[in-house]
């Protein structure tokens, strides 16, 4: 049996009707189509599915659809804006941070709520919030490198 | 893919509402918190419960308050991350600040709570699997099955109690406070688990966890904890070793040491007979010594988790050691 829920994703209110047992990952991917979270493990060691609730990063697929309810919850399609791409999208292109890029949208908000939180992140401070996130292509190197190219862009951009 | 069994949802605002919530669906229902013990496995079906009842609306149980004998309260509900961001944690509990940052990475502990910390079911490389896998092997004791993997002839399960913060706890004299339909109770943190690793609490189904109590600590008790792990930034502990030494006011003469290991059997270790070797005297190389001894003949690491139990039962006095001559260098 199907129930009604209210998930608030990239800022807007989206009512849907899916059963009970669906974790927030499979409403995201399966119900709205926002397939840019991945379904790597599925059972919290890969941080694929990584999004951002209420300015921290959670994984999507340990969390029921329905406990997400009355929460913010933000995706990797919510990166982007009219005017273009996320610096952090934009870094690791330049820095070839995204190999086969099944990681990449997990760890661009696991970047993101760091970054979000501290504009200025040491080297280390940023491999601390990305311990939650595996990649099996690019070493991480370049991953730390387009963040900490991503991070003096924002800053740059400040007022 | 891994897809959750069927349930119903139940979503209370209040500790009241949840245990009516208990009391009508008696038997057939768990509590949720964080979800990221029980999810992971329900997933692999270990756990089918009919209803669900999400303690995550029960803002009153999210909270470190300091007490008026100096104790300190954590709220079941208080996620990892917090605590171990919490300035007063930090200060005060510095033992607990670092288990409760130990643990899985960053995510994990921005969605796991203590309560769900201290109720993390047992873990056995026998059982952390799927359907398909444990059927493959033949099931055993702790889930549908009749024969123990790990000790053979064994009658009684013993999947490795893995919960980073609890050992912590111990050393610092914890108690639980446990809410149900029938009334509140209290226990000691240290009484609170069994050595059957197939329910390792005495916790009663509808009984919640509502907060942690840490009595005051001794003037001059020093505590610091370790964790080996295979992956730094996001495994279950292989060891772990939690620490509370009692100093004097000369600030080297010791007066007690605290020492609880787990990642072993189905509940954490204290290590005993530490006050004679200790009391009185300095930490000196050769008090250590006899300590990591200790700790040696007693730790009994298992074939549950899937690390050579030998290597881990040698290096057990490696890392007790470490971890005293850290508590002598933090004067
Ligand atoms: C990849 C991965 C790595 C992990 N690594 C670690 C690790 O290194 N160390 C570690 O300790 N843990 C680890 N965990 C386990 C888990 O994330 C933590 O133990 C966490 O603190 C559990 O809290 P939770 O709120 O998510 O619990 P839940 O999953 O919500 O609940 C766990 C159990 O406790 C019960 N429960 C929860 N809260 C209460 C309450 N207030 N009263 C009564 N019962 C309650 C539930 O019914 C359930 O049986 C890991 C998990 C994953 C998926
Ligand atoms: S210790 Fe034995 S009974 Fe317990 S989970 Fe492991 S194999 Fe099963
Ligand atoms: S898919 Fe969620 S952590 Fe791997
Ligand atoms: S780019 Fe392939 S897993 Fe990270």
């Amino acid at each position: 049996m199907k129930v009604v829920c209210t998930l608030r994703v990239n800022g807007e209110p989206h009512e849907i009707a899916i059963p009970p047992h669906w974790t927030l990952l499979e409403a995201l991917r399966y119900e709205l189509g926002l397939t840019g979270s991945k379904q790597g493990c599925d059972k919290g060691d890969c941080g694929a599915c990584t999004v951002i609730v209420d300015g921290r990063p959670e994984l999507s697929c340990l969390t029921l659809a329905l406990g997400a309810e009355g929460r913010d919850v933000r995706t990797v399609e919510g990166l982007a804006t009219p005017q273009g791409l996320h610096p952090l999208q934009d870094c690791f292109d330049l820095n070839g941070a995204a190999q086969c890029g099944f990681c990449t949208p997990g760890i661009l908000m696991s970047a993101a709520a760091l970054l979000e939180h501290n504009p200025s992140p040491t080297r280390e401070e940023i491999k601390q919030a990305l311990a939650g996130n595996l990649c099996r292509c690019t070493g991480y190197t370049k991953i730390l490198d387009a963040v900490e190219q991503a991070a003096a862009r924002l800053r740059e951009a400040r007022p | 893919m891994l897809r959750l069994p069927r349930f119903q949802y139940h979503a209370p605002r209040s500790l009241t509402g949840a245990l009516e919530l208990a009391s009508r669906h008696a038997n057939e229902f768990m509590y949720i918190a964080g979800g990221t013990d029980l999810l992971p496995n329900m997933k692999h079906l270990l756990f089918e419960p009919p209803h669900l009842i999400s303690l995550r609306g029960l803002r009153e149980l999210d909270f470190i308050e300091v007490q008026g004998g100096g104790g300190i309260r954590i709220g079941a509900l208080t996620t990892l991350t917090r605590i171990a961001e919490s300035d007063l944690a930090r200060r005060e509990l510095p033992s607990l600040a670092q288990a409760a940052g130990l643990v899985a990475g960053p995510q994990i502990r921005n969605m796991g709570t203590l309560g769900g910390n201290v109720c993390l079911d047992t873990r056995c490389v026998y059982y952390n699997q799927t359907l398909f896998w444990r059927k493959a092997l033949g099931y055993c004791l702790k889930k549908d099955g009749s024969q123990c993997h790990v000790v053979q002839s064994g009658k009684r399960c013993v999947a490795a109690h893995s919960a980073d913060t609890v050992p912590a706890l111990i050393t610092l004299g914890a108690a639980v406070e446990l809410q149900s339909p029938r009334g509140a109770r209290e226990i000691r943190l240290e009484d609170f688990f069994s050595g059957d690793g197939v329910k390792n609490t005495v916790r009663e189904a509808d009984e919640i966890i509502t907060a942690v109590r840490i009595p005051p600590q001794p003037r001059g008790r020093r505590a610091n904890y370790t964790k080996v792990r295979i992956r730094n930034s996001i495994d279950f502990p292989i060891l772990s070793i939690a620490l509370a030494v009692d100093f004097r006011e000369d600030g080297r003469t010791c007066d007690n040491v605290e020492l609880v290991m787990t990642a072993l059997g189905s509940k954490p270790r204290r290590i005993g007979n530490l006050h004679g070797v200790v009391e009185g005297r300095a930490l000196t190389a050769e008090v250590i010594q006899a300590v990591a001894h200790q700790a040696h003949r007693q730790a009994h690491p298992l074939t549950n988790i899937n690390v050579d139990p030998e290597w881990r039962r040698e290096v057990a006095p490696v890392y007790v050691r470490r971890a005293l001559e850290r508590a002598v260098r933090a004067g």
